[in-house]
């Protein structure tokens, strides 16, 4: 797949280190990009924190493995972890299929209200995809 | 991704066909090849059950010709190239006068007097290097890599597929036999050996021919299932099968019989470099194995990763992967003699995390014939 097909909702805004992030009231869900599955191939494994872990904006909070490549998971922002895709064990090639939808990873009650400086627009992130990718 | 040396990297003649083909290519021992076309667990499984085609022009060759070839093929190689008859190849390894690995390498017998040495990409000019100071006698040692392409047709259907393109018949031809004749229409080496537990097929051929080739093989395996493969897949193919990546599990701080390969060592042809210390170690024992294991606890072992036993740090992991064939997390690591039985357990640390392995029975998949 060519960089141009990748998607990037609009009512998602995402990180430099390609997680999305949709915020419902006080409650962030997070994954990966359609450009960083398709970046790191076949998922074949993901490490995801326990519910109640503090995850800390801009640290890691889990691993996801292709066949080949190891790339850790940054928290977009600040938090405790409230739910988690605990399907993805079973299945992580969930991850390729549906990364904004079945593939999403932790969600996240958010500890500050503020908003995390550095999260991107749709349109600003498929930018700055496109700058990584030149 | 980014290249830190600022040396271009080399690209074998199917280069541009692999972009036409929007495959991934990364940087491999300074060669720009494809690591997946499409996907590399669907390239691995079409492998095991169908067909896959690479291309490994990246490989070195080294010509080895005259009188006295025999005599330097068995002074610098540890098996016993006497053993071929013209139309036979054989695994085998340059050896250090430590018994460790220079390379390990495929001996084709051509002609009596005539052999060809195929060679890790990485490895080709110190090899060429080392060849060349045993030489003795009448004997001409050619690094010959630039001359030949060669791509790998491997899997159940690959003698179907290549068949009818080829000038000699497939089928009489032995595992590790080979014949010289056309394929493409062009005169070519067609080995039956390969680097993924499957039957299949290795072709040496000119470079100028070896896009060509490609392309009629994908034409001709369209409705058999055959896809193009890259690197990934090649990994994970040889490690499901125990075959060794040298760099990775063999290199010259491990000996043959450390990497469990005992057989590929002939001490009673004569002497060769390295005999002396081979014999030293069958007699002595050895420091430690490279054992296959398989991840009991959740966690993939990666090359590079430290195997511990009760609270210490006793070897490591030399390769390890999701295996998309045997659905398991497998590797290979050296450790103690006596952890190395099959059912010992030890920990591999993973992200500073002792995650519970267990050694298991080697090839992690063996095909059934």
């Amino acid at each position: 797949m060519s960089k141009g097909d990748a998607i990037y909702p609009e009512s998602l805004r995402y990180t430099k280190e390609h997680e999305w992030l949709e915020t419902r009231g006080a409650v962030a869900t997070v994954g990966i990009t359609h450009y960083a599955q398709a970046e790191l191939g076949d998922i074949v494994y993901v490490e995801l924190p326990q519910m109640e872990a503090a995850v800390v904006a801009g640290e890691p909070f889990g691993t996801v493995e292709s066949v080949k490549a190891v790339s850790e998971l940054f928290a977009p922002v600040s938090g405790v972890v409230a739910e988690v895709n605990d399907a993805l064990q079973a299945s992580p090639e969930t991850v390729n299929k549906d990364p904004y939808g079945d593939g999403w990873m932790i969600r996240i009650k958010v500890s500050d209200s503020e908003e995390t400086p550095g999260l991107m627009s749709a349109a600003q992130y498929r930018k700055y995809v496109e700058d990584e990718a030149n | 991704m980014q290249q830190v040396t600022g040396t271009p990297l080399r690209k074998t003649p199917l280069n541009a066909l692999f972009r036409e083909l929007g495959a991934r290519l990364v940087d491999f021992a300074g060669w720009e090849m494809p690591v997946q076309f499409s996907s590399l667990i669907e390239e691995h499984l079409a492998v095991r059950s169908a067909a896959g085609l690479f291309d490994v022009s990246h490989m070195g060759e080294i010509e080895v010709e005259g009188r006295d070839a025999l005599a330097l093929v068995q002074r610098v190689a540890c098996n016993d190239a006497a053993r071929l008859a013209p139309g036979q190849a054989q695994y085998s390894a340059l050896l250090t006068e430590q018994g460790t690995f220079v390379d390990d390498i495929l001996v084709y017998r051509r002609a009596p007097d005539r052999f060809l040495l195929v060679v890790n990409a990485g490895n080709t000019d110190k090899d060429f290097a080392w060849v060349g100071q045993h030489a003795a006698g009448d004997v001409q040692v050619v690094n010959a890599s630039a001359r030949w392409a060669q791509l790998a047709i491997q899997g159940p259907r690959a003698a179907g597929v290549l068949q009818p393109l080829c000038s000699m018949d497939l089928e009489p031809i032995p595992s590790y036999g080979f014949a010289e004749g056309k394929a493409g229409g062009v005169q070519a080496i067609v080995s039956r050996t390969g680097y993924t537990g499957e039957d299949g097929f290795e072709i040496y051929l000119p470079p100028e021919a070896a896009a060509d080739l490609f392309r009629a093989l994908l034409r001709a395996g369209r409705g058999e299932g055959l896809l193009p493969c890259g690197f990934g897949a090649r990994d994970t193919l040889r490690l499901e099968a125990r075959l060794a990546l040298y760099g990775n599990d063999i290199d010259e701080t491990t000996t043959v019989h450390e990497a469990g390969l005992r057989w590929i060592s002939k001490p009673a042809k004569g002497d060769f470099v390295g005999r002396e210390a081979l014999m030293r170690q069958q007699a002595g024992g050895v420091p430690r194995r490279l054992v296959g294991f398989e991840m009991v606890d959740r966690g993939i072992a990666r090359h590079g990763h430290t195997v511990r036993f009760e609270g210490r740090d006793v070897g490591r992991v030399t390769s390890g992967t999701y295996g998309p064939y045997v659905k398991k997390n497998i590797g290979l690591a050296y450790v103690p003699p006596d952890l190395a039985g099959v059912g010992a357990r030890f920990s591999v640390a993973i992200r500073e995390r002792d995650t519970a392995a267990a050694v298991v029975p080697t090839p992690f998949y063996k095909r059934s014939r």
